[in-house]
């Protein structure tokens, strides 16, 4: 990274927050504003007790409980590993002065889903959690990233991490998202691209003209599953979208302040001629509604495509692992993927669990009945959000067509509460990983994007939204 | 943390590509509050069958490779979450060094937290280390030479100066941070200025 030449989005947040730099390029980066929940965080508290160290900067950190909590009946946690974890949480939060949203407060909900919604996430910031979809925040010009519980101690005691720079990659998408085409597809599609390792060592900054109309919410889709392509981090450049999203939030500069914030922020965006060590362009047109049909989340194929066979692969690794991937999904090759049968859907996560992605449900689902052999879950990804959801009437609408609506968390995007999926199930999922047993053991997870899971909820097969409307 | 100096004994082969942190340690373990006593659940889905009994031959479940300390396994080790029970877990069970052509970033960052060693390797390395390790051939990685040698192969490995020291010394980061406090605080003064809306409780 140069000190003078054009610097990328990337390099200016990453240039703003060292504290200091050894010979090897080792970096010590100040963090404004760390995220905690109770799963990645209860070691790291021991380990500040244990060396009788202080959390630095208590009002820089903010907690939630998501990602074991129950959807249904809260007020007793039955698990009692679950509960022992929350309540750990509330204690650790109120010895070190930690602002925490716990259950029963409105505010409470997925991290990722939260930040934002708080006015927490602002663009040029860096941000940490101990939660890999972090890059979620990257959709507001955030260099945002995952970190593991000895980071987050590190963080707690420091306010600062050791990390070596990433390297910069351009992923440009230009031309209108065609009808049907969401940024999750686009996602997806960049994913099925680049691979699972394609991102390895890079932040990923998201640029082009399909970008430039979509909502915070459509951006923060695509920075959430950066991770999945191996990016440390996603990245979009804020710009007055970002700006009117942020206004007016509890936690947004005050109005003393938001003239010289918004200053800032707009010298954020990645000067021309930057250098970026990897480049990808796509045109919109190339885009499908995707699913995967596999177990990693580069196993993409066009909704309207087939199950792909084995001999497909280009190394014998590879074709290994697409067999593997279909005896564990129980999918024959050359199937036609609406010929899929699903049992379950699932509808949430911190990739498809706000607002905009509730409404979209809603206007598929709306006066429809989901299949009768389906079950469908719908789990906001906060407080806020349900309540939202609810003052528009889209829970009526979801109830009347067969969905659960139940209450914020992670749920069954990682089944680590009572949410999950039974061996063999298959499941229209909204979330981001389709990993062996991530939704429960021996489930099987098709990932897509909410409106699509909408529609096969209705149909109770994988279906193409395009046939739908 | 533990020092990492050299380390022999046989390898387990694990050929499976995108090993991800599900498969390390499923969700059902992330609930302790601690961070010893995971490595009974390393691997759990493949180690145990759906009544709770060891699968006999998946590789770590047989002698001798349940006593390994090696792991070499297929290429993006470690993607997915940013969960430390996962190296946590491979600690717990005796697993101090793992073999890949290239681990999640996170991942990889983890392990060092933790005195583990993750080395990356070429792809045709890799092909014979794998071999190299059916066969129960005797490893023996060096961190000081940055040598892995494994019966007739020899292999150089890079390693970033920094991390390197630290695995070699068993330091740990805070400490290490700690002693940079007044940089610290003249960091947060100095930005305090710059942007004041980032610093409402200072
Ligand atoms: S919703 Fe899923 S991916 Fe997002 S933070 Fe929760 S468990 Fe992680």
């Amino acid at each position: 990274m140069s000190n003078n030449g054009p610097k990328t989005l990337f390099d200016k947040i990453w240039s703003d927050h060292l504290v200091g730099q050894r010979d090897d390029g080792t970096s010590l980066l100040y963090i404004d504003r760390h995220l905690v929940h109770e799963v990645t965080s209860p070691q790291a508290f021991e380990g500040l007790k244990l060396s009788n160290r202080k959390v630095r900067r208590p009002e820089a950190t903010f907690a939630t409980a998501d990602h074991n909590v129950p959807t249904i009946n809260r007020e007793n946690i039955s698990d009692e590993q679950s509960r022992i974890q929350v309540e750990t949480l509330a204690k650790n939060t109120k010895e070190h002065n930690i602002e925490y949203f716990e259950l029963t407060d409105r505010r409470q909900g997925i991290v990722h889903i939260i930040g934002p919604e708080q006015g927490i996430t602002q663009p040029g910031m860096t941000m940490v959690c101990g939660d890999s979809h972090t890059s979620t925040h990257g959709a507001f010009g955030a260099l945002a990233f995952g970190i593991g519980t000895s980071e987050v101690e590190h963080v707690l005691a420091t306010q600062t991490i050791v990390q070596k720079p990433a390297k910069n990659m351009r992923i440009a998408v230009n031309g209108k998202l065609p009808f049907g085409v969401t940024s999750k597809d686009l996602i997806l599609y960049i994913i099925g691209q680049i691979g699972t390792a394609g991102g390895n060592g890079h932040v990923i900054e998201y640029a082009g003209t399909s970008l430039k109309p979509l909502s915070m919410e459509s951006r923060m889709t695509i920075c959430n599953m950066s991770i999945e392509a191996g990016a440390r981090a996603g990245l979009i450049a804020p710009d007055q979208i970002t700006f009117d999203y942020i206004k007016g939030r509890p936690y947004a500069p005050s109005k003393d302040h938001w003239e010289k914030a918004i200053d800032y922020w707009s010298s954020l965006p990645s000067d021309q001629d930057a250098f970026y060590d990897n480049e990808l362009i796509i045109n919109s047109d190339e885009i499908d509604p995707m699913v995967t049909w596999g177990t990693s989340p580069e196993d993409v194929v066009a909704v309207s495509g087939f199950v792909p066979d084995p001999s497909s692969g280009k190394t014998e690794n590879k074709q290994k692992s697409i067999q593997r991937s279909l005896d564990y999904m129980g999918l024959k090759s050359g199937t036609k993927i609406t010929d899929i049968k699903l049992d379950k859907i699932f509808i949430g996560s911190c990739t498809n669990g706000r607002i905009e992605d509730l409404r979209n449900v809603a206007s598929i689902v709306k006066d429809k009945k989901i299949s009768s052999h389906i079950s469908g879950m719908i789990v906001p990804g906060s407080g806020l959000v349900k309540k939202q959801a609810e003052e528009e009437g889209l829970s009526k609408i979801f109830i009347d067509a067969g969905f659960e609506w139940r209450d914020a968390g992670c749920s069954m995007c990682l089944g680590m509460n009572p949410d999950q999926l039974k061996p063999g199930e298959r499941c229209a999922s909204t979330s981001n990983r389709n990993f062996e047993g991530r939704q429960g053991r021996g489930g099987r997870t098709h990932l897509m994007s909410p409106e699509l899971a909408a529609a096969s909820a209705i149909k109770g097969n994988i279906s193409d939204i395009r046939d739908f409307i | 943390m533990d020092k990492f100096n050299t380390l022999k004994g046989i390898a387990a082969p694990l050929p499976i590509v995108n090993i991800d942190t599900d498969m390390i340690i499923p969700k059902q373990f992330l609930k302790t509050i601690k961070r010893t006593g995971l490595g009974v659940s390393l691997f759990y889905e493949m180690r145990y069958d759906n009544d709770g009994k060891l699968i006999k031959d998946f590789v770590l479940n047989t002698s001798p490779y349940d006593q390994s300390k090696i792991l070499v396994a297929g290429d993006n080790f470690g993607c997915g979450s940013s969960r430390e029970h996962a190296p946590w877990s491979l600690k717990d069970f005796g697993i101090k060094c793992v073999l890949s052509t290239s681990f999640a970033d996170i991942f990889y960052n983890n392990c060092f937290q933790n005195g583990i060693l993750p080395i990356v390797v070429t792809p045709e390395q890799l092909d014979q280390l794998m071999t190299a390790a059916s066969n129960q051939t005797e490893f023996h990685i060096d961190l000081p030479e940055q040598t892995i040698k494994a019966g007739n192969h020899s292999f150089n490995f890079e390693i970033e100066e920094f991390r390197k020291e630290r695995l070699l010394q068993g330091l740990d980061d805070i400490g290490i941070t700690l002693g940079y406090q007044d940089k610290i605080s003249n960091y947060e003064d100095e930005k305090q200025n710059q942007k004041p809306w980032l610093f409402k409780d200072k």
